[in-house]
């Protein structure tokens, strides 16, 4: 280096050094937010309601919420790419379907959990490959999806089947103590692993940078030579894939296939990503964000339920308010000056 | 400074060429994009790869580059001939692209959008601190101190640009294309993006330099290749051609012949008397047209020169409010107006025909009389629908009058000739009784014989006592109708002169910049 190069000057370059050189990434913001959001919730409550801030309180929003938080992790791969999927709820609802019915044929436990994740991804490779390779928008493809798959459970049965599986009877039963005498589900670990894995994924790998990638441009992705298509189809198998595992965690849960399970449950998982900081846009945004979504909404649940007089609608009139102030939030935060 | 970048052209001029194309034929159906064309691109050289708009440049790179397949012709890379099927291959043989609009992610940091795909791993996970040091040893040798965790998108275009380049230089680039880098930048940053052109050329690195801007290229490029209609013009050393030179290589005459082209048109007695019509002040908008004086006087024809890219359509679009000026007056009719959108132009009576016939004009599904109308009606407002009778009379009317073919006002507009088309968009705005009329390339692409009756038009129009603002790439035509003349170039009104005995050859002169030292 004995050239010389000429250095470009005024650049921000009137800041101190200290702070020019580092702040904390402006990506991890709308994650604070959320958190702070979480946190001043939890702490309105604890003032509000007797009991509220029981450790085992905060355990339960990941018991109740195992499967929705593995749905959001798959939902934010999808929108950081600027897709969406609508399938989802359906898709868990089939897998319950699925796993009733097969377990009720006398299938043994482990081969009914491959089939059931197979057609989850099975059907996001599908959608992914439509919505991919003939240019259509995700939101009619993954809608398409939506009914087809609301559809096939009325197939199966329309009536309401119990799991009696034992494997996945005393698997549904089970906790796991935490010092302090409290407990956790068993799902709760499994979600919390997919959280971890999808984090290390999304950041960790090529295939996570071009998911960002992908949502920020996709046309610079394509100029840069990324491998769009196999990326674009990706999310939706890893959508798919964890609508399939959050199906499986739901009927542990329930016990039973219904094909009117997790109803309406695709746009819970859509609130949850908006309010965890994700743009809808795509491009930006965090899973970890997205689990504390879930655990925001499971917040506003606890309310009510520690609170008895409030009608259960305030859970959707309030998730009603806070997706609209999240999504002006980020407007305010994405807006650049003309 | 071209004294200083003629030394290196110089130096390598025995070096072995990086690229050389030769008898370099491409065609799309029905059309000859590129006819035996060459390129030879030397080590530490900057190239300027110069013509007209649809002369071929960017064909000829997208041939290089692998986009386009070559019909004819050899390319011979780094002493092999190759041929590409496509830009992963020809950046894999050393051959990186920068586009005009940058094709970067501005919601990634600066390190990951230049090693995006090619990220440093370790235990199959990304190395993210390998990454940014990388990526910022790659900063610092081009000279850009900024921060390579920082986000794209919190720097300016200017520095952006500069991360595509440092993209392209990671992938240890023997070849750097850069099309039209500046053309959304201002001054300062062009200095910038210039300085690292210099480090990466005395690097070794040649560099193709896509531009319209003449003092651009003449203060960076070593070499030039001139192209027109797609085929070679010739190469030459920047440091042994003149402006006027290159001007003239560009648009395809020599100055002789266009001295001899006869100016048919009586002249037309000027009116630049009184209260102008239309008086702009001081008038620019950042990145499109810098501080522009005008006055339009009633009846009058103001042609405009300049070679493309020279702020001729931009200076057309502020004055009819389709993009708004960053400062500036402008005085109607000796009153101070704001003209920030087209409808509160329309309202003062301005019309303005777009260059851009297909998009920003004909609308293909509707009938010629809908089309007609259509201005007339968006300043009635919806409300208060044109009457049939109307408007049947004002269609038959304009179609007589512009001998508008086919006749019949039902045929849909996509099914006509260019030249009919750019009569209905003319009588579209006739029909609105304009006082001042705004045609930007109102002839481009049509025949012989409706351009002429468009021009015939226009002096109809000055006699009625329309002001017209005429735009063309064809000097003949400007000369031959306007009154006065405003010359552009690098996005600056750089003369206006009454147009008493001006020629082509007068012009060419005042666009190569020749002219205004000893005016």
């Amino acid at each position: 280096m004995s050239v010389q190069a000429p250095v470009i000057k005024d650049l921000g370059s009137s800041l101190p050094e200290s702070v020019r050189r580092y702040t904390p990434p402006p990506r991890f913001y709308p994650v604070i937010a959320t958190f702070a959001l979480f946190v001043g919730m939890f702490g309105a409550g604890t003032i509000r309601y007797e009991g509220f801030s029981s450790p085992q309180v905060i355990l339960n929003l990941f018991v109740d919420n195992a499967f929705l938080i593995v749905l959001a992790v798959g939902m934010t791969f999808v929108i950081l790419t600027g897709g969406i999927d609508l399938s989802v709820g359906s898709v868990v609802a089939l897998s319950t379907m699925i796993a009733a019915s097969t377990l009720r044929a006398g299938w043994p436990a482990p081969l009914t959990i491959i089939a059931v994740l197979l057609t989850g991804s099975v059907l996001g490779l599908l959608m992914g490959l439509v919505i991919h390779y003939f240019e259509i928008q995700p939101f009619i493809v993954t809608l398409a999806g939506m009914f087809l798959a609301r559809g096939l459970c009325y197939l199966i049965s329309v009536e309401s089947i119990p799991i009696k599986n034992e494997t996945f009877t005393s698997f549904a039963m089970g906790t796991i103590e935490v010092p302090g005498g409290h407990f956790i589900t068993p799902a709760v670990v499994i979600s919390l692993v997919v959280l971890v894995i999808a984090a290390w994924a999304l950041h960790m790998t090529r295939f996570g940078r071009t998911v960002y990638a992908v949502g920020g441009s996709e046309q610079s992705a394509l100029l840069m030579g990324l491998a769009v298509a196999r990326t674009k189809v990706g999310v939706y198998v890893i959508s798919g894939f964890c609508s399939s595992l959050a199906g499986l965690l739901f009927s542990l849960y329930m016990l039973s296939g219904y094909s009117l399970h997790a109803v309406g449950m695709e746009l819970d998982a859509i609130a949850a990503v908006v309010i965890g900081g994700t743009l809808l846009t795509g491009g930006s945004g965090l899973v970890l964000g997205s689990a504390l979504g879930v655990l925001v909404l499971g917040t506003i649940q606890t309310f009510i339920s520690f609170d008895g007089n409030l009608s259960s609608w305030w859970t959707k009139i309030t998730i009603g308010v806070l997706l609209l102030v999240f999504v002006m939030i980020q407007r305010i935060f994405t807006r650049r000056p003309a | 400074m071209t004294q200083m970048s003629a030394a290196p052209a110089q130096a390598t001029r025995t070096a072995e060429p990086v690229v050389e194309m030769s008898g370099v034929s491409v065609s799309f159906p029905g059309v000859k994009a590129l006819q035996s064309v060459g390129l030879t691109l030397r080590p530490g050289e900057v190239h300027a790869l110069m013509g007209e708009n649809g002369a071929g440049k960017s064909t000829l790179i997208k041939a290089l580059t692998g986009v386009y397949s070559i019909d004819e012709g050899t390319i011979i890379v780094g002493g092999e001939p190759r041929t590409f099927s496509g830009p992963a291959e020809s950046q894999a043989a050393g051959i990186s692209t920068v586009y005009q609009e940058i094709n970067l992610c501005t919601n990634l940091t600066v390190a990951e959008n230049m090693l995006l795909g090619r990220e440093p791993r370790s235990f199959g996970r990304i190395d993210t601190r390998e990454m940014n040091r990388r990526a910022g040893s790659v900063l610092a040798r081009l000279g850009v101190d900024i921060e390579p965790r920082s986000l794209l998108g919190s720097h300016p275009i200017a520095i952006q640009q500069l991360v595509a380049i440092a993209r392209a230089v990671d992938i240890d680039a023997e070849l750097l294309i850069l099309d039209e880098p500046t053309s959304s930048l201002d001054a300062d940053e062009v200095v910038k993006l210039f300085e690292v052109m210099r480090t990466l050329r005395d690097e070794g690195v040649a560099i193709v330099f896509v531009s319209h801007f003449l003092d651009q290229v003449f203060e960076i490029s070593d070499r030039m290749t001139v192209l027109r209609n797609g085929r070679l013009v010739g190469e030459y050393v920047t440091a042994d051609t003149t402006q006027l030179q290159l001007v003239q290589a560009m648009i395809g005459r020599e100055l002789e012949t266009l001295e001899k082209i006869e100016r048919q048109a009586e002249q037309n007695t000027v009116r630049a008397t009184g209260t102008p019509l239309m008086e702009v002040l001081d008038l620019g908008r950042k990145g499109s047209v810098e501080a522009v004086d005008l006055q339009v006087f009633e009846g009058e024809v103001i042609g405009v020169a300049g070679l493309l890219g020279s702020g001729r359509t931009e200076l057309a679009r502020l004055l009819f409010g389709a993009d708004a000026a960053d400062h500036g007056d402008i005085q109607l009719r000796a009153r101070r107006t704001k003209l920030r959108t087209p409808r509160q132009a329309i309202d003062q009576k301005i019309a303005f025909s777009s260059e851009n016939r297909r998009s920003e004009g004909v609308i293909g599904d509707l009938s010629i009389a809908d089309n007609m109308v259509l201005a007339l009606q968006a300043s009635r407002g919806w409300l208060r629908p044109l009457p049939a009778k109307t408007k049947e009379r004002l269609v038959t009317q304009y179609i007589d009058a512009l001998d508008i073919r086919p006749t019949d006002p039902h045929a849909l507009m996509r099914n006509l000739s260019g030249g009919n088309q750019q009569k209905v968009l003319l009588a579209r705005w006739l029909i609105t009784e304009p006082e001042l009329l705004i045609l930007d390339e109102p002839t481009r692409g049509i025949d012989i014989g409706a351009k002429a009756q468009i021009q015939q038009l226009v002096a109809d129009l000055a006699q009625q006592g329309v002001s017209v603002v005429f735009i063309s790439a064809e000097l003949e035509e400007v000369l031959r109708l306007s009154d006065r003349l405003v010359v552009m170039r690098d996005r600056r009104k750089i003369d206006e002169r009454s147009n008493d005995d001006v020629s082509v050859a007068d012009v060419l002169e005042i666009i190569a910049g020749e002219v205004r030292d000893d005016a």
